[in-house]
């Protein structure tokens, strides 16, 4: 040994395996990615395929004027032509009454869950009633509504009947999804809003439900989607029309969903099979739509980085 | 502006397990008291007591009196959120509200309380700012989120929001420990200019500032754990980092303890 082994040397000799993965992790990284993608493909073909059946079989029909602004009044399941404009106002209509309804009623039943009730027993008792009525199947809803609103007030079936029991499947929805959004703001910004002499209620109004305005827009919109969708209420409680019907407190009323369901019997006749694809892609365009409408809202709602 | 604090006999209950025993001390306007102890000997929660922000957890509750010049902050009919109004708050996070501007923030605590004076707000907002050492770096960019300034920054514009609405206390909850040494000392600085106005007390686990930045220091303690926090001694921070009259004191802040 020289001299220069006596010092301490700056390298030991020794190699460190710094590869990285050994094989069964490796393995078992690659197996788990694999599974993953998997699961994910599986997921998105059904997706996929009923979106590219829709709109390669039912875009045509979307391209002319007159299916935006006739009605198929006289148009027999034969016959070509008419429009869907009856039951694009049927739907709108009706899923705008649901909206005003349920939205108010469902923020400021989760605003009380979370800002007032928290703990409390009518709070729990609250929060169950609510995990059943989500799971409440659409056809007892409207059987309901039309117990309450046809058998004992004696009204007739209406398209704010339908309005009524989809408040029903609505509510639930938005309230789950505004009180998850309330949770998410941090109690740091409510007591900061606090700490400047600022009331509770006015708080939760410009503090707490403007934080989390994003989160309850998104929720507003999947409980829309869910209703626009519902045929059973519809079937029971305000029927079809084939004849454009503005008046959600007088007489039967199109709407897409029973408009699929009408023609849907006679999908052998090609003009009625080309309505019905037509219609559910009209369908899927409206609730896109208003998604769009609502982010856009979101957006310009909140304030501006840039 | 600028009131006397007087506490006797205060006891802090969280449901039934008592954080706070009996603290009694003064803390006297235009000055900067500094509280100091070790983590969970009950500083914060006494802090919180000042302005009645403790109640916003259930089941917390008080006994004892605290007085604001000659006015029991819990006596009879009265308002926490009008208590709140006079005893301003920092929080130890820096808490802009995120839906609001620079602008916005500061001028929230008079907008929410009905202040719609355009030409106010804007005077309030450039001397809140001046006065929080913020108005040169932000002036520019008012109408930006408070939420996209540093750490430091949000801080400052934290101390011109509760400062906005005149408060006659301040009170500063570690108000430093997410910051840099940089944002550390631009925060004592401004405090150090705070006191000219306001009556300031901050809880700090850095004996340095509280050296540094207070003229009276409380030390607070707890026996073990489970047991409630109490004052141990309270006197001008010189005499307490010089010549501690309890054996505690000195241990905690030579750094004998735990």
């Amino acid at each position: 040994m020289t001299a220069v082994a006596e010092n301490k040397p700056a390298y030991d000799g020794k190699v460190l395996d710094l590869t990285g993965k050994s094989g069964a992790r490796a393995f078992k990284n690659t197996l788990a990615t694999v599974l993953i993608v998997l699961a994910f493909a599986v997921a998105m073909i059904p997706l996929l395929w009923i979106l590219f059946t829709v709109v390669s079989k039912g875009y045509h029909l979307l391209l002319s004027a007159d299916w935006w602004s006739q009605s198929q009044r006289g148009i027999t399941v034969r016959r070509a032509g008419g429009g869907a404009y009856h039951a694009i106002m049927g739907t709108l209509i009706m899923a705008l009454i649901t909206a005003v309804i349920a939205v108010p009623i469902a923020i400021l039943g989760a605003v009380y869950l979370v800002e007032y009730g928290k703990g409390t027993r009518a709070a729990k008792a609250v929060s169950f009633m609510i995990d059943i009525l989500t799971g409440v199947p659409s056809i007892v809803a409207a059987l309901f509504v039309y117990a309450v609103w046809i058998t004992v007030f004696g009204f007739n079936r209406v398209g704010f009947a339908v309005s009524l029991s989809l408040v029903l499947l609505m509510l639930p929805v938005v309230l789950r999804s505004t009180e998850e959004m309330l949770k998410l703001v941090p109690d740091e910004l409510r007591e900061a809003s606090y700490a400047l002499g600022v009331p509770k209620w006015k708080t939760i109004l410009k503090v707490v439900v403007p934080t989390a305005f994003g989160g309850i827009i998104t929720g507003v919109m999947l409980g829309l989607a869910r209703v626009m969708g519902e045929t059973a209420p519809l079937l029971i409680l305000v029927g079809y029309s084939k004849n454009i019907n503005l008046n959600p407190f007088d007489g039967f009323m199109g709407a897409l969903p029973t408009m699929i369901n009408q023609d849907r019997t006679e999908l052998a006749l090609p003009n009625a099979a080309d309505r019905v694809w037509a219609a559910a892609l009209t369908l899927i365009l409206l609730v896109l739509a208003l998604n769009l409408l609502a982010r856009l809202v979101a957006r310009f709602s909140t304030i501006k980085s840039k | 502006m600028a009131k006397r604090i007087e506490v006797s006999g205060l006891n802090v209950y969280y449901g039934d397990f008592k954080a706070v025993e009996d603290v009694s001390m003064t803390v006297e306007p235009r000055s900067v008291t500094a509280f100091i102890g070790p983590s969970g000997c009950g500083k914060s929660t006494f802090l919180r007591t000042l302005n009645r922000m403790h109640e916003v957890i259930p089941g917390a509750r008080v006994e004892g009196k605290v007085m604001l010049d000659q006015q029991d902050l819990y006596g009879n009919g009265v308002d926490p959120v009008a208590v709140r109004r006079v005893v301003g708050m920092v929080f130890q996070r820096p808490n802009p509200f995120p839906t609001m501007s620079i602008f916005d923030n500061v001028a929230s605590g008079l907008k929410l309380n009905g202040v719609k004076d355009r030409k106010k707000l804007t005077e309030v907002v450039e001397s809140s700012l001046k006065g929080a050492n913020l108005w040169n770096e932000v002036k520019d960019r008012l109408d930006k989120p408070g939420a996209g300034l540093s750490g430091g920054q949000q801080q400052r514009l934290c101390i011109a929001r509760a400062i906005a609405v005149e408060p006659e206390v301040i009170l500063m909850d570690e108000p430093c420990s997410a910051l840099d040494p940089i944002s550390t000392l631009a925060i004592e600085d401004l405090i150090e200019k705070l006191k000219d106005r306001f009556t300031v007390v901050i809880v700090t686990h850095n004996m340095q500032q509280a050296a540094r930045v207070s003229d009276q220091t409380a030390f607070f303690n707890l026996a073990a754990t489970g047991k409630p926090g109490r004052l141990i001694e309270m006197a001008p921070t010189k005499q307490i980092f010089s010549n501690p009259g309890e054996k505690a004191t000195e241990d905690y802040i030579t750094g004998r303890f735990g």
